[in-house]
């Protein structure tokens, strides 16, 4: 469970996120939604102490994620960031074996390099594995990012916007991966999204966002909900009933 | 050819340079010529490690291409701590006369310079390239018109020792202080050790590596007291070298085209020791000592740097 207790963040005096309070249960996905600046990105940045919350408490099964070794927090969880540029010489194959550093420390063993043909396999990178990353388009490149994600293997993984860049199969095919993990493999996943069909028919739950507060958190079809969006939003979402998924109309 | 094979490649023909230098022309009075001409290589091969190491590591914390130590201004503050201790204490007294004190309090005064860098640079939030560019301008310029201020002011019998400390050249070699960076190289070595399997994920860059469990502040904490340490070996021995560590790392990483920090290491040093034995070489022989080999090098390498403002400048 990843508990986040009264979380401050300010940047230059700017308050980022202000006294955000959530619970999220083991074995879900969990997205987060809204507008830009909303303050999305720093909140799962401090989850996966990558930035430093200026005040509150968040844990991870318990344990203070300040508290917890390095490496040992590297094995629980990993984090994908919005954007990600890597300046090396590095083949996709290579990238994904970064994946497992905290099991490894550099010197993968066969049971490292058999998650990594796993990740591969899973995010469909086969044929490309031994492609240098600068020769990739965007979206190939941010599968081969999330497949070094999957590849670190861990309990709880936090994915920010991971659907930019790609086309609609791919969308469709990491969301159906990342439901796979949660279903079979027991994982914990938070994402950042911004397509709200994409949260509304492959999330647990959803927590809404808007100036760095909390206004509404949930099951995803209780978040879903004409008032609700329009609060978050701005605007009149119309929602239809599609075979059971709750599906918004937005244009 | 793989990275391996370029690396060995490398590795012949620096041992071939070595012994082309040392045993070429090799007449008259051996049992002189021969250990000066070897304390001299030593030298050379210290330097050359020294800084192709510093660079690296140096420009893999702070994940760019362009910025080294020397750019920085690390070497000039170097020259400053010199001179400072001449200014305060007079070369006259223990500290100037014995250069392995002299070096080791260098040493020191780089490693707390570099502590405070850290705190400045990588502790904040935004690891700002240009910042550190902007920084590292400022201090530079400072450090060395501080230099010239002191030594103006400087009697000029004690500035006569303090420019001989600064202008250290590979034709003028601080021999004195071969053993003790021999030992130091040794010591550094094996402190980095310890921080070695860090690096290829450090390449990654800052948010990259914590999300793979490395100890983010302490381990860059630790690398950069190894840069320092470096630096203040190289500028000891030979003087500042501004772009050879920028050239050398470029072209290791261009060459054997890996990201692998045990290749681009040595690779680096290799070529580092290519360049200057290679570069020494032809100074001695072609030059008959006009010119130094820091002019070329320094001429080749700004031209380089040119040249990779304009190309990264698309990448920005
Ligand atoms: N490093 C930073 N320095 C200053 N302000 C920042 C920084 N990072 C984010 N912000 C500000 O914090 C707010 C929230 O940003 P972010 O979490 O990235 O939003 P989201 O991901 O929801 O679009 C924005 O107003 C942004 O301008
Ligand atoms: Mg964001």
């Amino acid at each position: 469970m990843v508990d986040i207790k009264n979380v401050f963040k300010s940047y230059n005096q700017k308050k980022v996120i202000e006294d955000v309070s959530l619970n999220i249960e083991k074995g879900t996905i969990t997205s987060f939604i809204g507008p830009n600046g909303a303050g999305k990105s720093t909140l799962i940045s401090m989850v996966s102490r990558l930035i430093a919350k200026d005040n509150g408490n968040i844990s991870i099964d318990g344990k203070d994620i300040m508290e917890t070794k390095n490496n040992e927090l590297a094995k629980k969880i990993s984090i994908l960031k919005q954007s990600n540029s890597i300046n090396l010489k590095l083949t996709v194959r290579e990238l994904v074996s970064f994946g497992r550093f905290p099991y490894s420390q550099g010197k993968l063993n066969s049971y490292d390099w058999e998650k990594v043909d796993e990740a591969i396999d899973y995010m469909e990178l086969r044929e490309m594995q031994d492609k240098f990353l600068d020769e990739l388009s965007g979206g190939q490149r941010q599968r081969a990012h999330i497949a070094m994600v999957i590849a670190q293997d861990t309990e709880y993984i936090l994915l920010d916007e991971p659907l930019n860049n790609l086309d609609m199969r791919h969308s469709v095919q990491i969301m159906k991966t990342l439901r796979n993990l949660v279903d079979e493999l027991g994982k914990t996943i938070l994402i950042v999204i911004h397509d709200i069909n994409f949260a509304s028919c492959y999330s647990d739950n959803i927590v809404a966002l808007k100036d760095g507060k909390v206004v509404k958190q949930g099951k995803a079809c209780d978040v879903i909900d004409k008032c609700v969006l329009k609060d978050i939003y701005d605007m009149d979402i119309d929602i239809q009933d599609i075979d059971d998924k709750r599906i918004c109309v937005y244009f | 050819m793989g990275y391996k094979k370029k690396t060995l490649v490398l590795a012949i023909i620096a041992v071939l340079l070595t012994m082309l230098y040392i045993f070429y022309d090799l007449s008259g009075n051996i049992g002189y010529i021969l250990p000066r001409r070897i304390m001299k290589v030593v030298a050379i091969l210290l330097t050359g490690g020294a800084i192709a190491f510093a660079t690296t590591i140096f420009m893999t914390i702070t994940n760019n291409r362009i910025l080294t130590p020397s750019v920085l201004g690390l070497d000039s503050l170097y020259l400053l701590i010199q001179t400072l201790i001449i200014f305060t204490i007079g070369s006259n007294s223990l500290i100037m006369m014995n250069s392995n004190v002299n070096y080791l309090v260098s040493i020191g005064g780089m490693v707390v310079f570099s502590l405070l860098l850290y705190q400045v640079l990588f502790k904040g939030e935004s690891n700002n390239i240009y910042f550190l560019l902007l920084v590292g301008m400022i201090l530079g310029t400072f450090f060395s018109s501080i230099t010239s201020f002191m030594q103006v002011l400087i009697d000029p019998n004690e500035f006569m020792v303090a420019q001989d400390r600064m202008f250290a050249s590979i034709n003028n070699v601080n021999t004195n202080l071969v053993y003790i960076s021999i030992v130091i190289f040794v010591l550094l070595i094996i402190y980095l050790m310890r921080y070695y399997k860090y690096l290829d994920v450090l390449g990654l860059g800052k948010d990259n590596a914590i999300n793979l469990g490395v100890p983010y502040n302490r381990v860059v904490k630790h690398l950069l007291i190894i840069v320092a340490i470096f630096i203040s070996m190289a500028t000891a021995l030979v003087g500042p070298m501004t772009f050879l560590g920028l050239l050398v790392v470029n072209l290791a990483y261009e060459f054997l085209k890996t990201f692998r920090h045990f290749y681009i290491l040595i690779g680096s040093m290799l070529i580092s020791i290519i360049a200057l034995l290679g570069g020494q070489f032809i100074v001695e022989k072609v030059f008959t000592f006009q010119t130094t080999i820091s002019v070329i090098i320094n001429f080749i390498g700004g031209i380089y740097f040119i040249y990779l403002l304009l190309k990264e400048n698309k990448s920005w």
